[in-house]
Parts: C-alpha cells; structure tokens; sequence
C-alpha cells in the first residue's frame, strides 16, 4: 500500500475563477489588526511543560494575559 | 508530555476544531522490554508505517471501539540499548502509547512509551515560532510596558495560522457579511478555490485581504465549484469574523 501524504508535505495550488478586488475601508489583513483583536483573534504556539495538564497550562495561559476564556488544539497527555 | 500546544486566545477558540482533527508529528522514547537488535527494531517500525487499527485505552475520552487510524511516517532516530527513540507522524486520535505496545509485540520482548513530545499539531510545528509559558508572561510584561505591538506579534499568531492547513476559498468582498450572519456560499460569491476540494470536505472561507469569514462543508469539488454559475458551493459552519466587518450587500426575502 503507499504511504499516505501527510497533510503539511501537501502544496495546494489556488485556482483562478473570478477576478476582484478588496475595499481597504473594509476587514483588516490578520497582522494589522488592532491590538486588542489581534490578541482576541490569535493562537499561542505554546511549548507545553511537563507536569501539569494541557488543561491547566491554558488556565495559566489565560490568568497571564487577563483573558476571559482561551482553548487548546489537542490534549498533551500521557 | 511536552511540545506543541496551540492555546486559542477569546474568539479564535473557534479553530480548535480545525487543529483537534489535523495530524500530528511526534518524537517518542520507547523503552523496550528485552533485547532486540537495531535492524529488527527499524524493520518493525516500518511494518508500522501503514493504517494501524487501535481501541482506545480504558482510560480515554472517546468510545471504546477499534478504529483505524493512518501512519504518514515513522522514522528510527537512534536506539541505545533498550532505548529506542523515532519520529512518528499520524492522523489526529492516534494513540502512540499503544502504537509502542504494539511495535513491542511484534519485536517479541515487548515495549512501552517512555516520553513522548509533540512536535507538531497541523499548522503548528517546533519551529521559530513556538514559544514557553515564561516567554508568554515576559512579552506579555513588555508588551504592558512599552505598548509596541510589535511585541505581541513575537508570541501571538492570527487565528488564520491554524487554518493553513485547511483547503481555501477566496471570497468577494460583497459575500462577506452573508457569510457572517450564517448564509450558505454561492458560486458567484466565489474568486478562487484551492484544488483537492471535494463535497463533505471542511474548508475554511477567507477574504483578499487573507482574513478568515468562516469554517464550512464544502457541497461539491473544486473543478464542479469553478464550472458553477449559481447554487451553493459551501454550507457554513462556524463563523469566525464578526457581523458587520464587511458592508451588508444582501437584502433578505420578501418584497
């Protein structure tokens, strides 16, 4: 059987269907929003320790940055 | 366990569901229960690189019934005495405790995990942007102090990261609000489309500017979506933008 692909070794090419273009009055590109957005709409590529639980390290992450709420992408566990 | 977690800040909580079911890499520490020599160790390992089936462990959080799951790769790093250390690279859910235990019963003197990291979860990988929970409270500080939010981009990536990974479609900018008030995407509301998009796939809605509208279902392939005039190309299912970003360019029914 061959091995499958592995999602991130994928290159997807983008096609063409209908040219347009973007009014700057209107949404921002993910790296010039505002401060407070680009914290309410951004992710932390965290380097999780051992000991404690993926669950308590995001409630550290959270207690750190005054958040009201954050999630994490996939337990860590043993 | 350590290695990569991605932490979702607020709204962007909403991925999570993209990077809980894209794959993940892992480097393992197996320790084995007799002696092997290294070249039955590899050969193992490679027999390994295939579909493997696993019932969750008694302690898990999911159904207890045997299910398959998909080995991208499994690469032998090094093995001191009974020691093995190699690279796996696996679909969401696979439970590589259990894959030790198996790879220790094909061996013959059996196996367990020792330590395990992550090295990757989808988009996210052990690479310049990964960061400590001391880095997150120091930039944070700094960030307070001095306000360049410069800084806040040296630990905090947009939530459109974790979304690398998921096949695109580009919008115009007159679909965005529909979008974010739920409505389905229409094939004239559609600029470009990645290819590998088939029917029930989840793909992620962006704008030019490169910003998420949306998580949704696609309803047909990417050559069917490119030959549509009309109907629906994908049915929305989580909005990520808030109402409003855009200007309302849709009137709803009725005269």
């Amino acid at each position: 059987m061959p091995r499958t692909v592995a999602p991130w070794e994928i290159e997807r090419e983008l096609l063409v269907k209908a040219e347009d273009k973007t009014n700057p009055r209107y949404g921002y590109k993910p790296e010039e929003r505002s401060a407070e957005d680009y914290m309410k709409y951004g992710v932390i590529n965290l380097d999780k320790p051992a000991g404690p639980t993926s669950h308590e390290v995001a409630a550290w992450v959270k207690r750190i940055l005054k958040l009201q709420r954050v999630g994490h992408g996939g337990t860590l566990e043993a | 366990m350590t290695g990569v977690l991605p932490i979702a800040l607020e709204e962007s909580r909403k991925v999570v569901q993209a990077l809980l079911l894209s794959g993940k890499e892992y480097v393992c520490l197996m320790k084995l229960h007799g002696e092997a020599t290294e070249e039955r160790v590899k050969k193992v390992l490679k027999e390994f690189e295939d579909t493997l089936y696993q019932r969750p462990p008694v302690r898990a959080s999911v159904k207890r019934r045997l299910r398959t799951r998909k080995m991208y790769h499994i690469d032998f790093l090094e093995m001191d005495g009974r020691n093995v250390l190699f690279k796996v690279g696996c679909e969401a859910g696979t439970y590589v405790r259990k894959l030790c235990f198996d790879v220790g019963e094909v061996v013959g003197c059996g196996a367990h995990m020792q330590e395990l990291r992550r090295t990757r979860a989808g988009s996210f990988a052990e690479n310049s942007d990964i960061v400590t929970l001391h880095d997150v409270a120091y930039w944070f500080m700094e960030w307070q102090e001095q306000k360049d939010d410069e800084i806040l981009r040296k630990f905090i990536q947009p939530m459109e990261k974790a979304l690398a990974l998921v096949p695109k479609i580009y919008i115009r900018d007159s679909a965005v609000d529909a979008i974010c008030h739920g409505a389905s995407l229409t094939a004239p509301g559609v600029l470009s489309i990645e290819i590998g998009i088939n029917s029930g796939l989840m793909i992620a809605v962006f704008t030019l500017k490169g910003e998420a509208v949306a998580l949704a279902k696609a309803a047909a392939s990417t050559e069917e979506i490119l030959e549509m005039e009309h109907g629906f190309v994908a049915e929305t299912e989580r909005v990520l933008m808030p109402r409003g970003t855009y200007r309302k360019r849709w009137r709803s029914g009725g005269p």
